[in-house]
This record gives structure tokens, sequence and C-alpha cells, in this order.
């Protein structure tokens, strides 16, 4: 079947749908989503949504922006990071007109509260910034989004995964999805795509990444010839709940929560004298390893305490409610009277599909645009997050983007026409599947993908070095040869969730593949990219954003510069 | 240790009608009932095809019936079953393959009662006050994750005779704005729910209640819409 569509939308995240929501005046808006929209990742958000609003303690723009670059190590394009700081009120502002329930201080106005890495007056202490509706902010957030969605009639083709970009010439004309339902292939004409497909946690053995965040959007663009950008800086959230990985807020310790080692000790203190629990989270999760190799974890474990027990039954409840359900559900123990086993979990990645200031998808280190493609959301590399990222700095970041990338195609679209209108992309495709199907491979995925996430953890994660990345690419390079030969058994139309998991690990080896490398080549360490053979961070040589391209000899790594405004890099003590 | 599994099976493109298949699954007793049912997917038997996301409870993809109750499959634990397991789709909606049903008709109750802020007032440069009474009064309402459990365990909604009720999940959203101190529709959503079909339809029967994964007071808030519509009439 084919359909036409002004906007095409792939991901129904806060950055898609809040594009969806800027687009709908000018012209026909559909949303494509792997999942029901209401399930995308991005309501598993917790914490919040910073911004220097002021309501609770004095808070300017300039201090947020100051914390966002150095929380990025320098490495976040500091023209993007204002911009998105000085929106960051009007976000707030325009959300809560659309009626999100944000909790609120005894005045009535929206309540903020503190948050890893956030500051005042230039680092000397923590500040109230993170706007939060309990600890379920994404959740309201994409509730209220989707909702003005359906008032304003977009078109959604949920459960739908995108098999291909289609180009006409040298602009992105579309894409080709596959109908989960049915197994029927869809080619969707657009004269605007976005690409708001969120990240690619599932490559690591321990996320806190939804089973649909294998990175597919950023597969497909990269095979389209497409770089991507700073894909070594994966961040690990510090407090994954042990040992399934599940997110535990950074809000737990924004309300006063401490992390003990097996001495009971308050070890941040040692890491990061000065915000200590607070530190930006490659410090907090580097520290957390530190402790356990050093054999001051839990009972001698892999995993240290955050302790809630002083905060109190009445705070749990009222602004910890979903995390203190979590623990009790999957571990059995109350956060009111024990502390909980948490570890480094995979959770974000900084990196992605390079774009400009307006989500528009640049192709080379000169800066030159894509057109007809854009990205927004965790998928895309503006860049705002550099090396690391801060807390609830993503949520802002979905929306500012999003919506600067619903203005940007709004705007383009008045000089594009539909493409060539042949099925054959969709054809491909369907010769594609049909042969993948018939292959009798004799290589189970979960077998494959169980050994790319072990090799990922062990090579890719928070401590790395050039052996170790050297070793993880030649495996990783194995198990894509390994790939050729899988076999998909469930022959049915219907809902094959077999044949859509064999696609998402042809991407999800491509990215491993892209990590390590970038990971490789940058010898120094910055933010969440940790070399032990090189673990200093080193300006003068790569102050720099990493670009990977898929070229027929294989990846090839170029550069681009930091844009760098109003600071200059400096050491980064916590 | 050694779990089973009785698995509900339908896949319309080859069976006439369902049927049960039992799975032994080797599992740790802290594993979720949502990884024993992907140990089988990946290991035994690609074919079996249900819905999931997050894993923790908080996108609602997972609901189904376990052992005769509604809930998630990714916070039932192993260790709280013994050793064997029914597991069925959720009632009340259509199957359309295993444990997978059409929620097409769940979301068209939901969008039916408006389910977003409605004001005439312009808004203010800067937020909307709200006090955090006001706040408390729909907070817990906030949590739904529109996982049907409670819609599909509402004897109301599962008797053909009343299936139209508007359902539990739809009322609990309703609740959400109708309690919203900023929302200005009261007259308009009271008329919506002031409908047999609709707040009416409800027979306090607290099944909802019981299976909520997110523990709100589904039965209370429709009580308190009852009364909201009731007292408003009788001024």
């Amino acid at each position: 079947m084919i359909h036409q569509h002004d906007f095409i939308i792939i991901g129904a995240g806060l950055a898609g749908l809040r594009a969806a929501v800027e687009c709908v005046g000018q012209g026909d808006v559909a949303v494509v989503s792997k999942v029901f929209p209401t399930r995308s990742h991005s309501g598993a958000a917790q914490g919040g949504i910073t911004a220097s609003l002021g309501n609770e303690e004095e808070d300017r723009w300039e201090w947020h922006l100051f914390d966002t670059v150095k929380g990025s190590d320098y490495l976040g394009d500091q023209d993007a990071i204002e911009i998105m700081v000085r929106d960051a009120p009007r976000v707030i502002y325009e959300l809560e007109h659309m009626g999100v329930p944000f909790s609120r201080t005894p005045e009535g106005k929206i309540a903020q509260r503190n948050f890893g890495g956030h500051t005042r007056d230039f680092g000397k202490k923590p500040v109230k910034r993170a706007c939060y509706a309990a600890d379920r902010t994404g959740r309201v957030v994409l509730d209220t989004l989707y909702d003005q969605c359906l008032r304003h009639h977009v078109k959604f083709y949920p459960e739908n995964y995108v098999l291909s970009l289609v180009f006409d010439q040298k602009r992105c004309a579309g894409v080709v999805t596959c109908d989960l339902a049915t197994g029927e292939l869809l080619l969707l004409q657009a004269k605007a795509v976005l690409l708001a497909t969120g990240g690619c946690g599932r490559i690591y053995k321990t996320t806190s990444n939804g089973f649909a965040s294998t990175g597919d959007g950023m597969s497909l663009a990269f095979q389209s010839g497409i770089p991507l950008e700073d894909m070594e800086f994966v961040q690990f959230h510090p407090t994954g709940l042990y040992p399934l990985g599940i997110l535990v807020s950074e809000a737990a310790r924004g309300e006063g929560g401490l992390l003990r080692n097996r001495l009971g000790k308050r070890f941040m203190e040692r890491y990061a004298p000065t915000v200590k629990d607070l530190a930006a989270r490659d410090v907090v999760s580097r520290a957390i390893l530190i402790e356990t190799r050093e054999k001051r974890g839990i009972g001698g474990m892999d995993y240290v305490h955050l302790d809630l027990t002083h905060l109190g039954e009445e705070k749990i409840e009222e602004r910890l409610w979903e995390i203190a359900s979590f623990v009790r559900i999957y571990l059995g123990i109350d956060p009111i009277y024990d502390p909980i086993p948490v570890q480094p979990t995979c959770h974000y990645i900084m990196g992605g599909i390079p774009t400009d200031v307006d989500g528009r998808v640049l192709r080379d280190e000169k800066g030159s645009i894509t057109p007809g493609l854009y990205a927004a959301g965790e998928c895309a590399c503006v860049s705002v997050h550099g090396a690391n990222r801060l807390g609830c700095n993503s949520l802002l970041d979905l929306l500012v983007f999003g919506r600067r990338s619903g203005l940007a195609m709004k705007k383009d679209i008045i000089q594009y026409e539909y493409g060539s209108h042949s099925a054959e992309p969709m054809k491909r495709m369907e010769s594609r599947i049909k042969d993948l199907l018939k292959h009798k491979g004799k290589e189970r995925g979960d077998s494959l993908r169980k050994r790319m996430q072990s090799v990922m953890m062990e090579y890719g994660s928070v401590f790395r070095n050039e052996e170790g990345l050297k070793k993880g690419i030649e495996e990783i390079g194995s198990l894509k040869e390994r790939y050729k030969d899988i076999g998909v058994s469930d022959q049915k139309k219907a809902f094959n969730y077999e044949l859509m998991e064999a696609i998402e690990l042809g991407h999800q080896l491509d990215l491993s593949e892209v990590i390590l490398l970038s990971a490789l080549q940058r010898r120094e360490s910055r933010g969440a990219h940790y070399r032990e053979d090189f673990p200093v961070r080193a300006d003068r040589y790569f102050l720099k954003h990493t670009l990977v391209f898929e070229t027929p000899k294989g990846p090839e790594v170029r550069y681009k510069p930091v844009k760098v405004t109003r600071f200059q890099p400096e050491a980064r003590v916590y | 240790m050694l779990i089973r599994l009785k698995i509900f099976r339908f896949d319309p493109e080859k069976d006439e009608k369902p049927y049960y298949q039992t799975y032994e699954v080797e599992a740790d007793p802290m594993d979720r009932l949502l990884d024993c049912l992907n140990r089988i997917r990946w290991e035994q038997d690609p074919t079996l095809s249900f819905r999931m996301s997050c894993g923790h409870g908080v996108c609602g993809s997972d609901g189904m019936r376990i052992n005769g109750v509604c809930g998630l499959a990714c916070q039932k634990l192993v260790r709280s079953f013994k050793e064997e397991v029914l597991i069925e789709p959720l009632p009340v909606f259509k199957v359309v393959k295993d444990l997978i049903v059409d929620l097409d008709p769940f979301f068209e109750k939901y969008q039916s009662i408006k389910p977003y802020l409605i004001t005439q007032t312009p808004p203010p440069d800067q937020e909307r006050k709200q006090l955090p009474e006001e706040h408390r009064q729909f907070k817990e309402a906030i949590r739904c994750i529109l996982c049907a459990c409670c819609t599909a365990s509402c004897p109301v909604n599962q008797n053909r005779e009343t299936e139209n009720y508007v359902g539990p999940a739809a009322l609990v959203r309703a609740f959400r704005y109708l309690f919203d101190s900023r929302d200005e529709a009261s007259e308009e959503r009271m008329a919506l729910l002031d409908q047999e079909e609709g707040a009416w339809g409800c027979q306090t029967l607290w099944k909802c209640t019981e299976v909520c994964p997110k523990d709100i007071p589904v039965t209370k808030q429709i009580g308190q819409i009852k009364k909201r519509i009731y007292e408003a009439k009788n001024k």
C-alpha cells in the first residue's frame, strides 16, 4: 500500500509528538510508531525537566548554560545549549498550559527540585531547577502530548516498524514500514521525514531501556550515508536497580538519598567533594564501579546501597512513589526501611544523527544538509549533551528541538514536492524479507544478541582500554558475519516478532561497531567515555566531535570542531 | 527452578479455534513472568505472540490474565507462583493472536471522554496556579498507564448486554480532568458522564481497584464522579 502525508514522523516519544503538534496546522501529519504511542520509552522518564524558573530559589539561564556545558565536559556545542536553556521556561509554561499536572509549591507555583550537576553561581551549590510530577514526569508529559495529538487529529500508524528510508535523488522522500499486525509493507511518501526513534540501550546487557530501544533510526540513517556523531559517549546511569537495571531516578538523590558502600560510608564525599551524591552521572557511575572493584560493594558484590531510609515515609510516598513501587515489587524490600541495591545501568546515548539547531540532518563535517530529513530527541546529536548529559536535560532537549524541527519542516516543505511514485523501494524490501524468511539460516537471533550484549558490557561500557576495544570490535565483526546466516523460523505474517527482532539485531550490531570504533579512536577520557590507558582529558587533540561514516571499505572516522562561545574549557571538578 | 506455563494460543491464520499449550521453563524465583515468556519465545517457540516494552510496569503493554486475574506480566515474579501458571489474553477484548487483543474499542472509549484540558480563560504568561491540596485531588489518577486491566476485569464490561459501558479506565481519565482545578469544562464533562453508559454504568463491584497495577482507587474515583454529578443536579 502507498500513502502520502506532508509530514511523516518516526517515533511517538516526546520529540516526535511535540514535532507533530507543531506541524498540525500546516499540513497532513502522520506518526509511525513501533509500539503503541503511549508505550514509548519517554513514558519511563521519572525525574523531571529543567528550567531556570527560579520558583523555589534564585536561578538564571546563564547558570543552567554553564552547568550543561560543564556537564558535557566541554564537548557540547554552546550555541545550541544556549538556545535550549533560554527556551526552557517557555517550554515549561507551554506544557503547563496544555495541562501537564506538575507538582506544586505551597504557593501554587510549579515545584522544582535538586538534580545532579545543576548548580547556582556557576558550580557553587546545588540549585532547585528540575520541574517534576512526582517521579513520573515522562509519563504525564507523554500522555498530555498524545492527547493533544488526538485533539488535533494526527494520524498514527501504530505498531509499524521502519525498514528503510526512501531517497529521491538526494532528498529524503519517505519510508518503507512493516505493519506488525498484518506483516504488510507500506510505502509512506512525504515532503519531510523526522527521525525521533530514541536510543539503543538494548545493545548492552544491563540497561534501563525498554525492549524497543534498538537504535533503528540511527542505523537507517547510517546505512543511507549519513554519519553518526559522538557515538562513543554512552551514559551509564549510576542507580539502576540491581540486578534488573531498572531506572531508580536521580530524583531519589535530589530528594536527599545517599549512596553508601559496604562500610556504610557516604563514598561520594571523596569523589565529588562539593556536590557529592549530586555530581554528574558519569562521575558517580565511575565512583560506584571503583568502589565495587576495590571490594567495597555490599557483601563484596557488584552493587552499592542507595539509602532513602532517612527521608521518611511521607516524602517517599509523595514524591518517589514509582521508585518505591519498583523496589517493593522486584526486590521485596521497602525503601522506607531498607537501603536499595543499585549498580550502573546503560541509560542514554549522547551521540546520534548530527543535526543543526533546527533538526536538519547534516551529512558531513562541513554542515551540508540532507534535504527532507530531520532528526530530534535521543537519536539526534545537536550537540547539547556533548560527552555527558545532565539529568532532566533530556526531556528539555526533546521539547525544544522537537518543536524546532517541526518549525523547520513547516518552513522547508514549501519548496518540496512528493517524490517519484514508484513502488520500487517497497518491492525491494519485500524481496529482502522474503529472502530472509526463506534462508533457513543456522544462527539463532537470541544467541547472537546475548553475545553482543555481553561483549558491549565487557569492552564498551564505563571503563574502556585499547586492547578491550580492539577485541570488542573483532567480536562484533564476527557476530556480524554470523548474522548473515540468521534463521527466522516463524514464517507467519501477523505479529512476527521474531522477524522484527532479527531486523533490529542487524541495526544493533552496526551501532555496536560504530560505538566501539569511535571509542577506540578517542584516545582521551571525557565525560562518559573513560579510557584506562588515556585517563586524562586532552583538549588540544580531542576537543572535537567524532563522525563515523559508512564506506565500502568499512566505517571511517572523521572529526568536526566544537562550538565554544561563552565558556572556555577548564578542569571539571564536582 | 522449573516452572510450567499453560498458555492460550490462537493464530487465526492457521487455527480453527483456540487451544492451550504448556511449556516448561527454567527460571530464577526473582525472574519476571515476562522473562519466562521471552525465554519461551527465544528458545522454544518463536511463534508465541505477546506485547511488551518497558519490562517494569510503566508502559502498560503486557496486560494479560494470569491464573484468572488481570495484571502486567512484567510485575509478576516467578516466586509468587506454584508449579503451573495459566496465562490468557485480557478478557472483554477480541483476541487478535495468542495473548494480543484488539484495544481499538478501549482507546475509542478513552477518546470519547475528551482526555485533554479544556479552558476558556486565556492562559497567563507563566503557570496557572494550583495549590498542592488541589493537585492532591487527582494526583493518583495521573498514574494510569492505560494497560486495560481494569476494564478487562469489570463484570459490567464483560457482560454482552452492558458492554457499551465506557469502562473504568476512561472514567479514571475523566476523573483526572473533572477534578483538575484548572479545567473549565465541568458542565460539558458531567453531561458526557451523566449517562447509563457513563459513570452510572458502574455497579461498584471493585474488580478494577483490585487489579490496578498502579494502585489507583478506581471505584472510589468513579464514586466521586457520581457524587459530583448528583450534587450539580440537586443544587
